[in-house]
């Protein structure tokens, strides 16, 4: 079935992350992000990836759910550390035709796993925790100043909304079709490239035209409604800074400033 | 002889995940050639599960269906065969219509049975004529149709097909009065003129007891009983506690019977019961 794929998934709960307010966690995310490319050797590295365990631990989710959400850029990360091993300079260590594997190729490799890994598991994190709807009013809150220079900020932050909202729907929308043409004879599954792609069109020109129904729909109801977003607004649920984001702020400089610590007391010896 | 035959299927969603859903538990039936069926049931009752079963396009957990002795699962490649010869009409059909013009629509199925371009057009003009489209609309887009008449069009896809069994899951769902007698008495035709199986999934009681031979009635994914509709509608009070219940008709005929007056209780429509109160009168 379509619907196995996991993107984006929310699952609600009562952990100390999901009770982080929604703009503390997008705030944090990206200084962590920035301070995973910072981080120049292997202890900062350990540092950030320890860090990343206990939070993966404290959202009360289990492991398998991570494992599962990385399955889908297992490829990309293989292929990222593959590359990264024939490219380090230094001694090689095995050579065979052009290829030579040095001390720092791998050095390297393992580095750029382990910093997409924990990239996929922290993002992973934010959205399991975060409703869609948490997230992208955060979004439009931390991309108000924008405003200023005339982006339509909350309208961009609706059509996210919008967006995700409808994954789920157009998923289910997908298998209908897809079996409604199964009954028909039309065969999904066998081929070669080029009739696959053909045999595809049977779902997507149903799929699309129904989605632009939705959209249609949608956007009278909203008329109907007299919808106009933007200014003065206010909202059903509105977001709270509280000790909880406090507590994860001070923790999370204090484990960023070590890792500036490390990065400054130990050196990485391959650079 | 039976012409489908289930074997205490079982079928179970998201098996091995935390999801995990019994859909339909137990269930054993057998339908004959020509019969038309209603398939009657609360919301959840397994109906619609039960009918991607009989054509294949899911597989049950465990237990048999035999479509002419023969167990459909057999040999799991040639299920697209079984696919032809068991039509599915889903419900609000008229969403998966894409192509240019209707009639390569319903040219769609008989095209993928690898008909000649000769039969496919013989079948894709019997099947517009059933469902009762003109020859001049066969070659409009189908998205220049009414709501009413892309179903329409959808449905005829399926019978140009040409299947020995008709599904239709609510096929009449969110038409208008007169459009849905209309395409009940169409399928009613069709069941007739071709002779074949027809199995016709509702929550309308009063569609199926002016159509129906038998009724399998659901409940909670299990067979609650296959009988003749005029039994199972006879069984008003058992089909309340499953949360069904029997046409208007047939319900004012109950209540007049309790109070005393001598009339037929099980009248199914809404003519039969003018006439025995008119009996009963006179």
């Amino acid at each position: 079935m379509v619907s196995d794929i996991t993107l984006g998934q929310y699952l609600p709960g009562s952990s100390f992350i999901h009770r982080m307010d929604a703009r503390a966690k997008i705030l944090l995310l990206i200084t962590y992000i920035v301070f995973i490319f910072l981080c120049s050797n292997a202890i900062s590295l350990l540092l950030v990836a320890l860090f990343t365990l206990f939070i993966v631990l404290f959202t009360r989710i289990s492991f398998m759910k991570y494992l599962k959400s990385m399955r889908v850029i297992l490829f990309v990360v293989l292929l990222t550390g593959i590359i990264n091993l024939f490219y380090g300079s230094g001694e090689p260590l095995v050579e065979w035709w052009i290829f030579k594997v040095t001390a720092a190729g791998i050095y390297n490799a393992v580095y750029v796993i382990v910093r997409i890994a924990l990239l996929m598991m922290i993002s992973a994190a934010l959205t399991f925790t975060t409703s869609p709807s948490d997230l992208t009013d955060a979004m439009e809150r931390l991309m108000k100043p924008l405003a200023i220079i005339h982006l339509p900020v909350h309208e961009i932050a609706m059509m996210m909304t919008i967006a995700l909202r409808f994954i789920p729907v157009l998923l289910e929308e997908t298998d209908k079709i897809m079996n409604a043409q199964k009954a028909r004879g039309a065969d999904l599954d066998s081929g070669n490239l080029i009739n696959r792609v053909r045999a595809l069109l049977p779902v997507l020109i149903p799929l699309f035209i129904s989605s632009f129904r939705r959209a249609g729909d949608l956007a009278m109801a909203m008329e109907c409604r007299c919808y106009n977003g933007g200014n003065n607004r206010t909202r059903m649920k509105v977001l709270h800074f509280s000790s909880v984001d406090l507590i994860a702020a001070i923790v999370s400089l204090l484990v960023f400033s070590s890792v500036i610590v490390s990065n400054i007391m130990f050196k990485n010896p391959f650079v | 002889m039976s012409l489908i035959r289930a074997e205490n299927i079982r079928f179970v969603y998201g098996e091995g995940t935390p999801f995990e859903k019994v859909a339909l538990d137990d269930l054993s039936f057998e339908i004959n050639e020509g019969e038309l069926i209603g398939i009657i049931g609360h919301t959840g009752s397994g109906k619609s599960t039960l009918v991607q079963l009989l054509n294949g396009l899911l597989k049950p957990t465990s237990g048999k269906i035999y479509l002419n002795d023969k167990n459909i699962w057999e040999n799991p490649k040639k299920i697209r065969n079984i696919r032809f010869k068991v039509g599915m009409v889903f419900q609000y059909p008229e969403y998966q219509l894409f192509e240019e013009t209707v009639y390569k629509d319903i040219a769609f199925g008989p095209k993928n049975m690898g008909m000649t371009d000769e039969d496919i057009d013989k079948a894709v003009r019997s099947a517009a004529g059933f469902v009762g489209l003109r020859d001049d609309q066969l070659d409009n887009s189908p998205f220049d149709l009414s709501g009413g008449e892309k179903r329409r069009a959808a449905i005829a896809g399926v019978i140009a097909m040409d299947p020995d069994v008709l599904i239709l899951d609510e096929p009449a769902a969110g038409l208008d009065p007169l459009g849905r007698d209309a395409l009940l008495s169409q399928i009613v035709d069709y069941h007739k003129t071709r002779n074949n199986t027809v199995l016709l999934v509702s929550h309308s009681m009063e569609d199926i007891a002016r159509i129906a031979d038998r009724i399998l009635v659901m409940s909670k994914g299990r067979k609650y009983m296959l009988d003749s509709t005029r039994n199972v509608f006879s069984k008003g009070r058992e089909l309340e506690t499953i949360g069904l219940r029997v046409p208007q008709i047939t319900k004012i005929m109950m209540m007049l019977r309790d109070r005393g007056m001598n009339v037929d209780p099980t009248a199914l429509t809404v003519e039969r019961g003018f006439n025995e109160i008119v009996n009963y009168l006179s």
